[in-house]
């Protein structure tokens, strides 16, 4: 059996992939994964998760282009220089005191 | 993807994992360099395990045991990425112990005194630590991963290393002369380690960015860290052409690329033995696999 | 010697020449895996026996490396199982590694409870470490137990956990070994 395994470096930590185990069940994984990535005291907590467990997402595809949703559905440059300058030349007509 | 589009994509600094897709020829070029790196740190156990039992303190005996124990780990985290790409770890284990496949020349050699445990701990470690960096830009990224996890407990082998030889030329005449013993001893090995001075863009493993670095490369970045630091020591470099360049590169004896040749194809002075050892143990303990393999089937 | 003295030794000598026994798997055990986590169980060992014998240094005025390495073989007080050589033969290792957690718990449990606060603290320290040997040994115990030949190891090795005083050969070879380098140059610096 192969098993990921997730390591937890500090408490309140994201839990982070830190490689694979092979062993014969969950019993010896879970000993020989804390040895693997625990024995210097580098991890707090190991998360161990059969590999067919895990969900490739290949077919979640965005055919359609969904940007509305990401960061990168959003280009404000332009408009921002066009803000900013309307804003400049109005200033210059009601200057303020 | 074609082929060349795939090797275009590697040498911009591309990378790509197990799932995807990959040229055959790129797929056994990474598994025959990834389990070479497995075999060696596999038999490089054995060099240094025979002197576990005979370290003189109790910490060089947690320290030592603590670095043999690593190289295991190493083994195993890189039979892993083997694995993955098709080879499992029994296939890779036939194969080393019948003599079919390759491990580093420096662990075909005897380890005959204390101050050689120091001289490995600190130069080829350090020779492969060289090695191991330039591997954490592997085109193949779940080696490049493991490659940090790797890099981080060789630093310790290091100091280790130089701890046991600053000791020992603290110590006394006697200690003195293990040292540069071991060093006369090792000094040919360690040069031979980096392979011999193919230009990098003829060497395969660098053409598919397996490695970032061509060997002659490496061997400078060794020579520029580390032979200040041996000369410090006073201890004797066995290379009267030994030399700094005022344009910063070293000059050396050349190696000897036969010696190289005929070491790592299995004629080494200890090859026999410690593959037999290999044999012999995985023999041995070959009911207790099949035990708990049956049992958790 | 005080007898406080007398019973760290002992135990302080089961601890170091068992870790320097597991210690020769290192390399060579079933698993990869395994050759890892037995490692560590060696390193425990050791380090223990270096605690203890730092207790009994302090009391003599010596060091915990002279009273691991610089001893006649006659001298150590540790029991006939710990110092058996069983590489490479896996279920007799198992069986000694798996009585000896066993009777190393029951003594833990008498130090922690002990008047001495020095003792009793170090044992609870150790007793921390020892719960991963004694879920190690208990995860190989349950996978071995039907096995013939385990279970004759276990039978052949019990009797050997309290045997104390006489030494067979293979003390006196593994002394040989563990104090060659440091015997090898006279009062050196290692």
């Amino acid at each position: 059996m192969i098993y990921e395994v997730f390591r937890q470096e500090r408490k309140g930590q994201a839990f982070q992939h830190a490689g694979s185990i092979g062993a014969p069940n969950l019993e010896f994984a879970e000993v020989y994964a804390r040895e693997q990535y625990g024995r210097r005291q580098e991890s707090t907590a190991l998360w161990l998760v059969p590999r067919d467990a895990i969900d490739e997402l290949d077919d979640f595809v965005d055919e359609l282009g969904r940007t509305y949703h990401r960061v990168d559905g959003y280009s404000l440059k332009e408009k921002l220089k066009e803000a900013r300058e309307r804003a400049a030349k109005s200033a210059a007509h009601f200057p303020r005191s | 993807m074609t082929e060349q589009e795939f090797l275009e994509y590697m040498q911009s600094g591309g990378q790509v994992e197990t799932g995807d897709w990959m040229p055959d020829d790129y797929r056994a070029k990474l598994i025959k360099f990834i389990e070479m790196h497995g075999n060696s740190e596999l038999m490089g156990v054995l060099p240094e395990r025979e002197w576990i039992l005979r370290a003189p303190t109790l910490q060089r005996k947690l320290a030592l045991t603590a670095k043999v124990q690593d190289e295991v780990g190493h083994a195993q985290l890189i039979y892993r990425v083997v694995e993955d790409l098709g080879k499992p770890r029994e296939a890779c284990l036939d194969d080393l112990v019948s003599g079919r496949a390759k491990f580093h020349n420096v662990f075909h050699y005897p380890t005959k005194t204390w101050g050689d445990v120091g001289v490995i701990a600190w130069l080829v470690d350090a020779a492969a630590i060289i090695s191991q960096k330039a591997l954490l830009k592997c085109s193949y990224a779940p080696y490049a991963r493991i490659m940090k996890k790797i890099c981080w407990e060789e630093s310790f082998h290091i100091l280790h290393g130089r701890d046991v030889v600053l000791t020992l030329m603290n110590g006394t005449d006697e200690q003195r002369e293990l040292v540069q013993e071991a060093l006369t001893r090792w000094w040919g090995p360690l040069m031979q380690f980096h392979g011999n001075p193919i230009p990098r863009d003829e060497d395969p493993m660098y053409v598919w960015r397996i490695k970032s670095q061509g060997n002659e490369e490496a061997r400078q970045q060794f020579l520029d860290g580390y032979v200040p630091q041996i000369w410090e020591l006073g201890l004797t470099v066995p290379d009267p052409k030994l030399r700094k360049r005022d344009d910063g590169v070293w000059e050396y004896t050349e190696p000897d690329w036969d010696e190289l040749k005929h070491v790592v194809t299995g004629h080494g002075p200890k090859t026999e033995e410690r593959l037999g050892l290999r044999q012999t143990t995985r023999a041995e303990t070959e009911w207790v696999r099949r035990t708990v393999l049956a049992e958790a089937a | 010697m005080t007898t406080r003295a007398d019973l760290l030794l002992q135990i302080a000598d089961d601890e170091l020449v068992l870790g320097w026994r597991n210690s020769e798997w290192t390399g060579i055990a079933p698993f990869l895996e395994e050759d890892v986590a037995f490692s560590s169980i060696a390193q425990n060992e050791i380090g223990h026996a270096r605690a203890l014998y730092q207790l009994v240094a302090d009391e003599l005025g010596t060091t915990a490396d002279e009273l691991a390495f610089d001893r006649s073989p006659e001298e150590y007080r540790c029991s006939r199982l710990v110092e058996l050589r069983l590489v490479p033969d896996w279920a007799r290792t198992i069986a000694r590694h798996y009585l000896y957690e066993t009777a190393d718990a029951k003594r833990l449990e008498e130090l922690k409870a002990s008047g001495d606060a020095e003792v009793a603290g170090l044992a609870e320290k150790i007793d921390r470490e020892e719960a991963y040997h004694r879920m190690h040994a208990e995860m190989w115990f349950d996978r071995l137990k039907d096995e013939p030949r385990f279970r004759e190891a276990l039978e052949e090795l019990r009797p050997l956990v309290d045997e104390r005083g006489e030494h067979g050969p293979e003390l006196a070879e593994l002394w040989e070994e563990m104090t060659m380098v440091r015997r090898s140059v006279a009062g050196a610096t290692w």
